[in-house]
């Protein structure tokens, strides 16, 4: 049952709240060093899936299994990155990079403000970037700052919800190619919810299609795509996915 | 509209069926068409209703409407009222049952942080709770001065203006003195607290958990608790008792200024009669139970601020319950100690 170089194994999770199921016996294992991407319908359970991946919901029953020699390290394990930024908006942009280091290392002021300045800037961003509170940020400066803070301590998974919702096709173009890169240099597991059909082409290694509560198809993009479960179907040989992405592409 | 169809499907009734002649429609809306595909659909009782006339597009619309309203009703149909009055009654009731036990999961967990940092002191967010003690102590320092010297002004004058007629006016220091220090210095500092920095945590914690900000704590791996709540509660124990000395300094101030203007008692009598008519216990009573009333605020408007769901709308209703449940439950407590200090005699 048990892949030897897995991130996270999740063997048969149920989640649910009250009455409604919307996890049901679920299976997944995320590859160290791979960019799954999750697709699903709206209100399918992308997030809660997340969220309980996290450790954020409950589970019924079931079991979430984080990679033994991730879940040894004292600190840095999960980066997460959500939907809306989830800044702390008391805190201006450095102060937010800042806080995860503040909180689990004893170093110098000085330091950390060239750290900060240092993870603003791979995230594209200047040090007076740093001085703006959330309040001031735009949309995509948001998720730039977010990805910094959940980079801050270089953790060994990475978990994305939507990063490239709200943004125009340009700046959720620069922020597949900021995460690819960090990817690579960062030797990150990434796990993304994403309903942006050109990021799951350009940076997932494998995509995951959650239907019913269940991964109804898994594999690399053109495995799911030929995939002959009807949600599968309907989703990447709509409209929309065709005017994106010919088959013959 | 309503109207005229109707009269048209009086026309239409004869269950043969009819004619609809819609030359003359230039323009057609969505509602418009669905009221012409009622007509079509009811009112002919099985008979073909024939529509002609209409130009293509407007044709199109009607054919949309066509496919409209097909689906049997998922509304669950609406229950009597006596069924829906019970029911209400019940959710009532069951939220009761539910405030309590936030309350007392939340309290439980406040205590053991604070037993936690009892035992490491450097695990206190001493920043955060100086900041915290600035806004809901310092800052509040002039409108609770400016509250409590006129509700001392104000028993003053009343007591002038009533006792008067006995001949009794002397007794106006009593009242004022251990009124102010025992019940109402505490009780209006505690509820003006309620209403300034308890709606201000519940909204404060409340769109924290909006955004998302407090899940992101917690993958932090850190303790919202920790870090949110146990500084503001902190802030608001150690802020209230003094808030609530000084409120009632400056309700006795009040008092001792209108027994002066208005019922011509000069200050250094009425600070001899305060001397003896107040005793050290009197003002204990009312210190003892700011801290308790601070704490239950506190942990009342960190429930309500966590329960904030998504909406906007929550979060307003969420900060009315939070400033309607600590006055009520500060009121509560006053009470409780009234009967607890006349028990034991002091």
């Amino acid at each position: 049952m048990s892949e030897p170089d897995s991130a996270i194994q999740i063997d048969d999770l149920v989640v649910g709240f009250g009455r409604h199921v919307v996890i049901d016996h679920l299976s997944l294992t995320v590859r160290r060093g791979e960019t799954m991407g999750l697709v699903g319908a709206s209100g399918g359970g992308k997030s809660v899936l997340m969220r309980a991946m996290i450790g954020l919901l409950p589970k019924r029953s079931g079991e979430i299994r984080i990679d033994p020699q991730i879940e040894r390290r004292p600190v840095s394990r999960l980066g997460v990155l959500f939907q809306q930024g989830a800044l702390f908006s008391s805190l201006n942009a450095r102060q937010n990079v800042q806080f995860p280091l503040r909180e689990n290392v004893n170093i110098s002021d000085e330091l950390l403000d060239e750290i900060a300045n240092a993870k603003l800037e791979m995230v594209g961003l200047t040090a007076a970037d740093g001085e703006k509170f959330p309040s001031e940020l735009s949309g995509g400066m948001t998720k730039r700052v977010a990805l910094a803070r959940a980079l801050a301590l270089d953790p060994a998974i990475l978990f994305l919800d939507e990063p490239t919702s709200g943004l125009d096709p340009i700046a959720a173009g620069e922020f597949d190619s900021l995460i690819t890169v960090l990817q690579k240099t960062l030797d990150l597991t990434v796990f993304m919810v994403t309903h942006d059909l050109s990021s799951l082409a350009s940076i997932c290694d494998r995509v995951a299609a959650l239907a019913d509560g269940k991964i109804a198809a898994l594999g690399s993009l053109d495995d799911v795509r030929a995939s002959d479960h009807p949600w599968v179907r309907s989703y990447f040989h709509g409209v929309r996915a065709k005017m994106i992405h010919s088959p013959a592409a | 509209m309503e109207r005229l169809l109707r009269e048209a499907e009086l026309r239409l009734h004869p269950a043969s069926g009819g004619e609809l002649d819609l030359t003359a429609v230039t323009a057609l809306d969505t509602s418009g068409a669905w009221v012409l595909e009622k007509l079509t659909r009811e009112s002919a009782g099985g008979a073909a209703v024939e529509v002609h006339g209409l130009t293509t597009s407007l044709s199109g619309l009607l054919a949309q409407a066509h496919g409209l309203n097909r689906r049997p009703s998922d509304i669950e149909p609406r229950k009597a009222w006596p069924q829906v009055q019970i029911e209400r009654a019940a959710d009532y009731m069951a939220s009761m049952s539910r405030d309590v036990v936030a309350f007392l999961h939340l309290l439980g967990a406040v205590s053991a942080s604070l037993g936690l940092i009892m035992l490491r002191p450097a695990r206190l967010r001493l920043t955060s709770t100086v900041y915290q003690l600035f806004r809901v102590g310092w800052q509040a320092i002039p409108i609770m001065l400016l509250i409590t010297f006129l509700i001392g002004a104000i028993i003053a004058q009343q007591g002038i203006f009533h006792f008067r007629r006995f001949g009794a006016e002397s007794y106006v220091v009593d009242m004022v003195g251990i009124l102010v220090l025992r019940e109402i210095g505490v009780l209006i500092v505690a509820i003006m607290v309620a209403g300034r920095s308890g709606s201000a945590y519940t909204a404060e914690i409340g769109s924290m958990k909006m955004r998302e900000e407090i899940d992101a704590l917690i993958t932090m791996e850190r303790d919202p608790i920790e870090v949110l709540i146990v500084p503001r509660v902190l802030a608001l124990i150690i802020a209230l008792p003094i808030l609530a000395f000084l409120g009632s300094l400056a309700a006795l101030y009040g008092g001792g200024l209108v027994a002066w203007l208005y019922g011509g008692m000069s200050p250094a009598i009425f600070i001899a009669r305060l001397r003896e008519a107040v005793s050290v216990t009197h003002f204990e009573v009312g210190l003892i139970k700011a801290p308790f009333m601070a704490l239950v605020i506190g942990i009342v408007a960190a429930v309500e601020g966590l329960r904030v769901k998504g909406s906007a709308e929550s979060l307003g209703r969420q900060t009315t319950a939070s400033v309607v449940k600590s006055i009520f439950l500060v009121i509560v407590i006053d009470g409780i100690f009234a009967v607890f200090f006349a028990s034991i005699g002091m």
